[in-house]
């Protein structure tokens, strides 16, 4: 079809308007689904480091901001006693970059579980940080992180790191640390007796300091 | 060519893959495991049907001059309702391809086929055209996602075939440019024998 400008401007006027129009449509249409998809995974992470709980905790968050990086936390209660938090940490210290945690701490600020809910480490070296029952996993699960000296065991830590995956254990250490004193800043500033805790108890964190 | 030429040619004669070698950042980015390859062969077929349809029905009305930004448009919008019905219905292959599926839009062998085919015929011919190449770049991508998480960790389609982590290179970058090099060695030998 021959060219001039007035069929070129006419024409792709009309087909950017019909595109977006469609587009918009589809957006409209996928934009619940997205959004249950989207709270289905949260859910889903909840459940998995959480000790039994009977609320929302996507209601009951408190974000926060821990050595320039955002940390999430989710408040689960059970019959209206604090069941724990689950604390969404990150770190961009991985081998490639950014990794996303899920740590689940009980009343006691003990570690229940831990989940991974983004990495970009290198299939079947780093990645098996996503793995169950993984070596980083079995050292923090049970523990409260102010007993363990938050470092791999090859930088004189108490956790064992993946094997071949130095960095990416690293990486991991530094999330749950991150998440762990987020965790304190939060628990300190809602209640009072929780401070104590957390003044008494710094060697956790400047263990980790070291790496 | 009949009907029936227009699908098979995009299996064997014209795989985009291991005869027109088009499109080799998807197909080497996203075949770690036989089910990415799967999933993003299915969606660009997806895309190449619809989009052919479509630049087919409307190729007497574009002006030669402007094309390449029609068809682009066009194609551009597919792969965003590609991307969000899959954000939508099925959340971890797209956490899994992610990236990978906006770049569908400069995938050459869908500018290609609206270019080379799609402009020039009727859109049920254009359709079949897209179905058969679609079908050939899925294949291609199933075949070498499908060695690749063979060699590299010992499974396919998830289904766990022998113990130990594999050949891991097989997963990681060099492991793709082996594993293609060495499947169009073998798809050539295939080739030339029935010419």
């Amino acid at each position: 079809m021959q060219s001039t400008l007035k069929n070129m401007v006419l024409v792709l006027f009309l087909i950017t308007l019909v595109a977006s129009a469609a587009v918009g449509g589809i957006f409209k249409i996928t934009e619940e689904p997205i959004a249950q998809a989207k709270a289905a995974k949260t859910k889903a992470a909840l459940a998995a480091v959480l000790p039994a709980f009977d609320n929302d905790p996507g209601q009951d968050t408190v974000s926060t901001v821990v050595d320039g990086l955002p940390v999430l936390l989710y408040k689960a209660t059970a019959g209206g006693q604090l069941a724990g938090y689950a604390v969404e940490t990150q770190t961009n210290n991985g081998f490639n970059g950014k990794v996303k945690l899920m740590v689940g701490f009980d009343a006691d600020n003990q570690i229940v579980n831990i989940s991974v809910l983004e990495h970009t480490e290198t299939p079947g070296l780093g990645s098996k940080m996503a793995d169950e029952d993984n070596k980083l996993i079995v050292s923090f699960q049970g523990k409260n992180p102010a007993d363990l000296k938050l470092a791999v065991k090859k930088d004189g830590g108490d956790i064992d790191a993946l094997t071949a995956a130095t960095i990416s254990s690293r990486a991991y250490v530094d999330a749950v640390e991150r998440g762990y004193k987020a965790l304190l800043s939060v628990t300190s500033q809602q209640e009072a007796p929780a401070a104590t805790i957390t003044t008494t108890e710094p060697a956790g964190q400047e263990g980790g300091d070291n790496e | 060519m009949n009907k029936l030429q227009l699908i098979t040619k995009g299996l064997i004669k014209e795989n985009p893959t291991f005869a027109l070698v088009l499109g080799m950042c998807p197909t080497l980015g996203t075949t770690t495991s036989a089910a990415n390859g799967l999933g993003m062969g299915a969606a660009t077929m997806f895309v190449l049907i619809l989009s052919n349809i479509v630049i087919s029905l409307v190729k007497n009305v574009i002006p030669d001059k402007v094309r390449i930004p029609a068809f682009i448009v066009i194609i551009a919008s597919f792969v965003t309702v590609v991307q969000l019905c899959m954000e939508a219905f099925v959340p971890d292959l797209y956490a899994t391809l992610g990236v990978f599926i906006p770049l569908i839009v400069v995938n050459c062998i869908i500018l290609g086929r609206a270019e080379a085919f799609a402009s020039k015929n009727n859109a049920f011919d254009s359709a079949l055209d897209g179905l058969g190449i679609g079908l050939g770049f899925t294949c291609s991508l199933t075949v070498l996602g499908a060695v690749r998480e063979l060699l590299g960790s010992g499974s396919i389609f998830g289904a766990r075939l022998y113990e130990g982590d594999g050949m891991l290179i097989f997963v990681l970058a060099p492991g793709a440019f082996i594993a293609l090099g060495y499947l169009m060695v073998v798809f050539n030998k295939l080739t030339a024998k029935s010419k």
